[in-house]
């Protein structure tokens, strides 16, 4: 699959990663490059078989839906890049 | 007293107990190889010889009173993808900047309850996402061996390299990795140590930085087969905070390591013989078969169909997990945040200065992957791949115990000779990436040298939380491998 400049900017804006317009150019043959070797996967044949997220053998484990953890607002801010009395400061999202 | 950088973790420990030398003397010896030697091989990007030595007048202490632990006072490198509570943990990304964590990851924890000492953290790829370490954030990290008679630095491997690299250079008695493709696997082999990665869950995931959560898994890097047995102990275990946990007992593996061979069963898959494959390479694969059938194991040839399917597979599967791990990173909570006009510019700017351009690139592949009109075609499509990958290990270890492969295509290589191609860089994962798709334990064995000179290792593969197995045959190869030469020391001054 080769992907174009313009689906480069498309990836790069649903990925929150602003690129300049050499790394686009470089992104879109690298980024095809690797899409075309990925395709070798079409050659195998799948359709009875059924997709698989996870290779352990188990049982989802479950837990009461209770309060286990909390109540320590100054470790959750310590690495803030900016925080105000145990509040995260974001820029203005709603005008 | 540098003498002690040269013990394996089981001398050390026979050490200590004896009372021939304190645990702070163990641990001053490693500081000093650390001060004189880490510059040119870059192993360490945080060494913390003040916690070191305070925790190893702790064990000290302990160890006067009878109450020592299992790896009571032994030095330890921890890979920087490990959580370590007010200690800078950065995954080698410019993105989380300073972070200094306020909890301890639990393999890590496990180990400290275990008496270790905390030598520093160790350098790897961003996010673990490479095959060199040469896309950390904090530089290259070197492997301590060279080519025979020139001087041309060489990679580590990765994504652990500077958890093989400090094990090589005597940095540290031991070190633990993360394994997602190979990462602890190749380095041990490009470095002449032994990587094991555990079964998927054998090991908790907590407070490791996570890269593709369905493949993570933590090991150690030793020196020995036994060192390694010993480290896993401490490491393994069922934990509550990780949901994909085994909760299953832990064997003494020090104890199975010395059972034998005998009447084992080990396959040989005939599609691990890859095209343009070196003959060095086959040749030692070649002498591990008769290592172990001269240990009394059976050996056979097996089949395991998809393997080609494996690494191209793993490659939508990773990129997909990680660009979903990495949305976290938006320079609003901790790490790097970059002021731009808005919120999405902020955003925007903050991953484009915090990620280098492997994990840029492959956040880009996982988006993309995953993006509306391309699930099915790609990420479910790899995922079916990925259960015929699996059933072709239920069906093999049907027949037999183990699983035996060279461990890497080829010996290490130099800085900047495969890190301008991706694709190239990927076939380094070639024979270890199918381990992690199937949630297998696997582990690296030095088995000789290049004709270059440089390390080669063999892989056994194992059954699904059989590592004590897998452990007692590696230990059979490394004594019919005998003792390897050791790096000489070019890089202490």
């Amino acid at each position: 699959m080769k992907v174009d400049e313009a689906t480069v900017r498309h990836i790069a804006r649903l990925a929150r990663i602003k690129v300049t317009d050499e790394e686009a150019k470089n992104l879109e043959s690298e980024l095809s490059a690797i899409l075309t070797w990925v395709e070798q996967l079409s050659e195998v044949d799948t359709a009875d078989v059924l997709p698989r997220a996870s290779v352990v053998e188990m049982s989802m484990k479950k837990r009461r839906d209770r309060v286990t953890d909390g109540g320590y607002p100054e470790d959750i801010v310590r690495n803030a890049p900016q925080a105000d009395k145990n509040y995260f400061v974001v820029p203005k999202v709603v005008e | 007293m540098s003498d002690l950088t040269k013990l394996t973790i089981a001398e050390a420990r026979d050490g200590l107990a004896a009372r021939e030398f304190f645990a702070k003397e163990l641990a001053e010896a490693h500081i000093v190889a650390i001060e004189r030697g880490n510059k040119p091989l870059n192993a360490y990007i945080l060494p913390t010889p003040d916690k070191a030595l305070e925790m190893a007048a702790a064990s000290d202490e302990r160890i006067a009173r009878g109450a020592s632990r299992a790896l009571e006072g032994i030095p330890l490198g921890i890979k920087d993808l490990f959580c370590t509570k007010d200690i800078r943990t950065t995954a080698c990304s410019r993105i989380l900047d300073d972070f200094k964590p306020t909890y301890e990851s639990t393999v890590t924890q496990n180990l400290w309850d275990a008496g270790a000492v905390l030598l520093g953290k160790l350098n790897n790829d961003e996010f673990a996402m490479g095959s060199s370490n040469e896309t950390s954030a904090f530089g290259d990290c070197v492997n301590p061996w060279r080519r025979k008679g020139d001087d041309t630095a060489l990679v580590p491997g990765g994504s652990s390299g500077g958890s093989a690299s400090a094990v090589a250079a005597n940095l540290c008695l031991g070190a633990v990795g993360t394994d997602t493709g190979g990462s602890i696997r190749q380095p041990a082999a490009l470095t002449g140590t032994v990587g094991v990665k555990p079964t998927y869950g054998r090991c908790s995931r907590w407070g490791i930085v996570a890269f593709a959560s369905s493949l993570d898994q933590a090991g150690p890097i030793a020196k020995t087969v036994e060192d390694a047995a010993i480290l896993l102990q401490a490491m393994a275990g069922h934990d509550p905070k990780d949901t994909t946990s085994i909760d299953a007992p832990v064997p003494d593996y020090r104890q199975a390591i010395g059972d034998g061979i005998e009447g084992l069963k080990i396959g040989i898959p005939d599609e691990y013989r890859v095209e343009g494959m070196p003959a060095e390479i086959e040749d030692l694969w070649l002498k591990g078969i008769d290592w172990l059938k001269a240990a009394g194991a059976e050996v056979q040839e097996v089949s395991l169909r998809h393997t080609k399917y494996a690494l191209p597979a793993y490659y939508i599967i990773a990129p997909a997990e990680a660009s979903s791990n990495l949305a976290r990173y938006d320079g609003m909570r901790y790490g790097l945040r970059v002021p731009g006009q808005d919120l999405i510019d902020m955003y925007e700017l903050s991953r484009a200065s915090g990620f280098g351009a492997e994990v840029k690139r492959r956040v880009l592949i996982g988006t993309y992957v995953l993006s509306a009109g391309y699930y099915e075609a790609y990420y479910q499509k790899a995922q079916k791949v990925r259960t015929l990958i699996r059933q072709d290990f239920t069906d093999v270890f049907e027949k037999v115990d183990l699983v035996l492969t060279p461990t890497t295509p080829a010996p290490a290589f130099g800085i900047g000779e495969v890190s301008g191609d991706p694709l190239q860089m990927y076939l380094n994962d070639i024979f270890t990436v199918t381990v992690n798709m199937a949630g297998l334990p696997g582990i690296s064995v030095p088995a000789g040298l290049s004709g270059e000179g440089t390390p080669l290792g063999l892989q056994l593969i194992g059954k699904p939380l059989d590592e004590a197995t897998l452990l007692r045959a590696a230990y059979v190869l490394e004594e019919a491998a005998g003792p390897l030469p050791v790096p000489e020391d070019w890089w202490s001054s």
